[in-house]
């Protein structure tokens, strides 16, 4: 649909850029985004987001807002506490922009309900907290040929990827198992940092969806905000190892390798080296 | 030499699964790549590090 002259004020930086432009934009809001994880990657991934014009934006968290949250998580107002995330998120986009679709899910994804919730959805961010939720995340986008950005972050530093169907590797192609480690709880994080990764994965969002630039599919962003030590590391190619995407896949059905995404979190990884 | 994450160090002939254990890193944790190549885990017994390899390991967190 061509865009209404108050969306042409609205979006008049996106307009001037060659890459977006009115078609661009256009494009943005008829699509349809859903991000997993309502926390501190997603307060930066949805703000930039809803701020962008991307159409529709489905929101995904079963957790409630809690005082310690509001650190980093600067969707949450001291208002929210005790809320469900997905409909605290969902206030702060309408609140941004009514135009803009916000479809709330108010659940945890598990092995029965995300290959629903993703079919949707034109590409997924995954912004959750624990490795066995990203590695479920990552064998469903598989199973389901669904592009999808991944990131983590604890700490000052993280790291971000984006998957897309038979162009690169996915998570366990990398990582193999979902390791039982740090969370933002058990180590600490620094908003600012974790919001560096949302951000990229905004980026990353808009690229996929206007096809422009070039993606981190088959690489690595790798930052760490003390040091500053920054890099884009290549990881090119499928490992055709691999249990989901490589040549012999063992993860066909996501409910018979449900134990693996319910791994117990209590050994907590005090400390990862660079 | 080998260069490892940029640095160059000494460890041409050395098993890259002994390199990694004696740098301590959680080998859950870690992606490697040698010479734009996933090295996924399975390998890191049989691989030997050569002279001109180039290796760069990523260490991954969760959190979110």
């Amino acid at each position: 649909m061509p865009l209404s002259t108050f969306q042409k004020l609205r979006y008049a930086r996106h307009l001037v850029l060659k890459e977006i432009g009115e078609k661009g934009q256009e494009v943005l809001l008829s699509s349809k985004v859903l991000v997993i994880g309502a926390g501190g990657l997603a307060s930066s991934a949805i703000a930039h987001l809803a701020s962008a014009g991307v159409g529709t934006i489905g929101i995904a968290d079963g957790d409630i807002v809690e005082l310690s949250n509001l650190q980093r998580q600067f969707l949450h107002t001291f208002a929210a506490l005790h809320t469900n995330k997905a409909i605290s998120a969902g206030e702060f986009v309408r609140a941004r922009d009514r135009d803009i679709n916000v479809h709330l899910h108010p659940l945890f994804v598990d092995e029965h309900n995300i290959c629903d919730l993703i079919s949707g959805y034109d590409f997924v961010l995954d912004c959750v907290d624990r490795f066995e939720t990203k590695f479920l995340i990552n064998d469903a986008c598989v199973l389901m040929k669904k592009p999808y950005s991944h990131a983590g972050a604890v700490r000052f530093q993280g790291q971000a990827m984006t998957y897309v169907p038979d162009k690169g590797p996915c998570l366990r192609c990398l990582l193999q198992t979902a390791p039982n480690g740090a969370t933002c709880q058990s180590v600490g994080v620094l908003g600012a940092a974790v919001g560096v990764l949302g951000s990229v994965q905004a980026l990353e969002t808009v690229k996929f969806l206007l096809n422009i630039g070039r993606l981190l599919t088959g690489r690595v962003f790798y930052f760490d905000g003390l040091s500053f030590e920054t890099k884009v590391v290549p990881f090119s190619g499928r490992d055709p190892d691999c249990a989901v995407c490589g040549e012999h896949p063992r993860i066909k059905d996501l409910s018979e390798n449900a134990k693996e995404y319910h791994a117990a979190c209590e050994n907590v990884q005090g400390d990862t080296k660079q | 030499m080998v260069k490892v994450n940029g640095e160059p160090l000494d460890l041409a002939g050395m098993r890259l699964s002994d390199y990694l254990s004696s740098a301590s890193y959680s080998l859950s944790f870690i992606a490697v790549e040698k010479n734009g190549t996933i090295v996924p885990r399975s390998q890191y017994d049989s691989c030997i590090l050569a002279d001109g390899d180039s290796v760069e390991i990523v260490s991954f967190v969760g959190g979110g």
